[in-house]
């Protein structure tokens, strides 16, 4: 379903601040895989969402969805085929419109937006139906601006408008890391249940070592720019949070300083 | 003072096309348009011209939208394309447009009065109605009342159009790019076009209001754009203090509203003995610093209010609750 063939980015090049973010990036996800991704501050793994996800643009290699090379994809064509969480709860709605035009927005991500009206009572329907699975009572709120709502509120609303129109690839950047730890547990909650009822291929990064073991399929690690240590379904069962430690320190031959690596 | 009250909320219906088109760039893109001042004369200019060549004034109307909307895709283009800050592209395009609007008139004015222009026309139209005759009971007598509510409800059409748009797909995808641009790409959306887009609609309005206006003047004049911006903005702002702007209904309501409101102020500052027709502008600015002070200052007075209020009510409280205890102990004893 998605595929990273050889991918390099740097960032700078030829100056002093050359930072080498990606390097011969190769990844494989098949259809349905949910990939957790860990790794220290400044690993890449941010850059490996930009540059799935078209924000950015590698220097090498090439992204391929559901058997289409899309490394020349512009980011909002290639949006049609990608549903994205941000870590700022803020940054996946539009705070001034309701809650009912945000779902409209996200409805139309593979329609073309025309004249027709953004809220039908058709779609009306539809977006009761979808807000129930979040059991926050935001199908009653249909009206109210999104500006309003909680940022765990927020948060969950982008998990839906992300996923609900079904996209090939889900990518989800530390999108639980700037809620408490209650409402953080709701969207992981609601991310497992989101994921499996629509067998989404999902890579998600985390600074949750428990959360990135207890969920998915798949785990890579990631550092400097490279993985360097992945579990495939199998080993990913078998793994705890002190050998995923020991392992960096095997790899990297020093103790993981990760102030976020969080060892619940 | 009714005839001059009256000319003023006839203009300001003119204007409040203008106020809506400057409220759709400003308020729903977020991004400062300075087009305006120039757009606004490119309406006048491209009509007054068309009409005087012989074209139906209705069409030389449309004729001017069309110019106004190429005028803010330009702007757009050199914001988005060019990755040129919002404020020096409208600058850029304003100054431009000068030139511009100079080369489509020929020369510097051009006078309509003995031409058929929308305004004779539906003056005409509305006369053969027989309604102001009807009308002569308000005791007051204007020329016609055809032009005053002919224009009232084209600025309501427009209004509605307005609102309609932006409940649309298209509408939306628009309102988002203003509101949050990294959600509505993330949603597929071409933030790019949408902007010009945006920009294209915005001044196509501010076209139509210009070249209304230089019909209803009788002229077209290359200067009559200076400061434009400023009174779409002061209507705007006014229009948002008194009327609201929870929604987009409200909001655009109120645009039109603030734009009439405006009208009526600067012709009353203007009776004012020591003021000349040359302070208009000053008035203007301290009229939009006001209205951008004033909700300050009252929200700040209720939040006083409600504090003294909730004082009161606690010393209340403990006054009664004293009370209380000191009846209790009386019974104790
Ligand atoms: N736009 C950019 N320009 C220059 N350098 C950048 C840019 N974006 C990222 N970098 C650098 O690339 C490296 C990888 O950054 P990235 O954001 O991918 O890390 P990350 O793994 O997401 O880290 P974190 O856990 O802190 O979010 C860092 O050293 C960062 O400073
Ligand atoms: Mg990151």
């Amino acid at each position: 379903m998605l595929q990273l063939k050889q991918i390099h980015k740097v960032f700078n090049e030829g100056t002093p601040d050359e930072k080498m973010a990606l390097q011969q990036m190769d990844l494989h996800l098949k259809p349905g895989d949910f990939m957790t991704v860990i790794g220290s501050n400044g690993a890449g793994k941010s850059t490996l969402m930009n540059i799935i996800s078209g924000k950015m643009m590698p220097d090498l290699g090439e992204i391929i969805i559901d058997g289409k090379n899309v490394s020349a994809v512009k980011e909002n064509k290639r949006s049609k085929l990608i549903g994205r969480v941000f870590q700022d709860p803020m940054a996946g709605t539009a705070p001034a419109m309701t809650i009912e035009e945000n779902l409209a927005i996200a409805y139309t991500r593979t329609k073309s937006r025309g004249l027709q009206k953004g809220v039908s009572k058709n779609r009306k329907v539809i977006f009761q139906e979808k807000l129930e699975m979040l059991h926050l009572g935001l199908e009653n709120r249909l009206h109210a601006k999104v500006g309003l709502l909680s940022g765990g509120e927020r948060q969950a609303l982008s998990l839906l408008m992300a996923t609900f129109t079904e996209p090939k690839i889900l990518l989800l950047d530390e999108h639980t890391a700037a809620l408490d730890p209650s409402r953080a547990e709701l969207i992981t909650q609601l991310t497992k249940e989101i994921v499996e009822k629509y067998q989404l291929t999902t890579l998600m990064v985390t600074h949750n070592m428990q959360q990135a073991i207890d969920l998915g399929n798949r785990l890579i690690m990631m550092d400097k720019g490279q993985m360097i240590f992945q579990a495939d379904e199998e080993a990913k069962q078998h793994l705890t949070v002190e050998k995923l430690l020991l392992e960096f320190q095997q790899i990297r031959g020093e103790k993981m300083n990760s102030d976020k690596a969080v060892l619940i | 003072m009714g005839t001059a009250i009256f000319g003023s909320i006839e203009a300001g219906a003119i204007y409040a096309l203008m106020a809506l088109g400057v409220y759709l760039s400003f308020r729903i893109l977020d991004f400062p348009d300075l087009t305006v001042d120039g757009s606004f004369v490119t309406g006048g200019a491209v009509a007054a011209v068309l009409i005087v060549g012989g074209t139906d004034p209705f069409v030389a109307t449309v004729a001017a939208m069309g110019a106004g909307f190429l005028a803010g895709c330009v702007t757009g283009l050199l914001h988005t394309k060019g990755k040129i800050n919002p404020l020096l592209s409208g600058i850029l395009m304003m100054i431009a447009l000068y030139s511009i609007n100079l080369r489509i008139m020929g020369k510097s004015n051009i006078p309509l009065l003995s031409e058929e222009t929308v305004i004779s026309k539906l003056t005409a139209f509305w006369q053969g109605l027989g309604i102001d005759q009807a009308l002569t009971f308000f005791g007051f007598v204007p020329k016609t009342w055809g032009i005053l509510i002919l224009m009232l409800i084209l600025a309501f059409i427009v209004k509605i159009l307005i609102d309609w748009f932006l409940k649309t797909d298209l509408g939306l995808a628009i309102r988002a790019t203003g509101n949050n641009e990294t959600m509505i790409r993330s949603f597929s959306a071409d933030t790019d076009t949408l902007k010009i887009l945006g920009l294209g609609l915005a001044n196509a309005l501010v076209a139509l209001s210009g070249s209304l206006i230089a019909q209803y003047n009788g002229f077209s004049d290359v200067g009559m754009g200076i400061g434009m911006i400023v009174i779409g903005l002061a209507s705007v702002i006014i229009g948002e203090a008194i009327f609201g702007a929870k929604t987009i209904i409200r909001a655009t309501l109120a645009v039109v509203g603030g734009a009439i409101l405006y009208r009526i102020i600067v012709t009353l500052a203007l009776r004012v003995e020591f003021l000349e027709t040359g302070d208009m502008k000053l008035i203007t600015a301290l009229i939009v610093v006001f209205a951008l002070i004033l909700p300050k200052v009252l929200d700040k007075q209720r939040e006083r209010q409600r504090k003294k209020k909730r004082m009161l009510q606690a010393r209340k409280n403990e006054y009664d609750k004293r009370g209380e205890n000191l009846a209790s102990i009386k019974t104790d004893s």
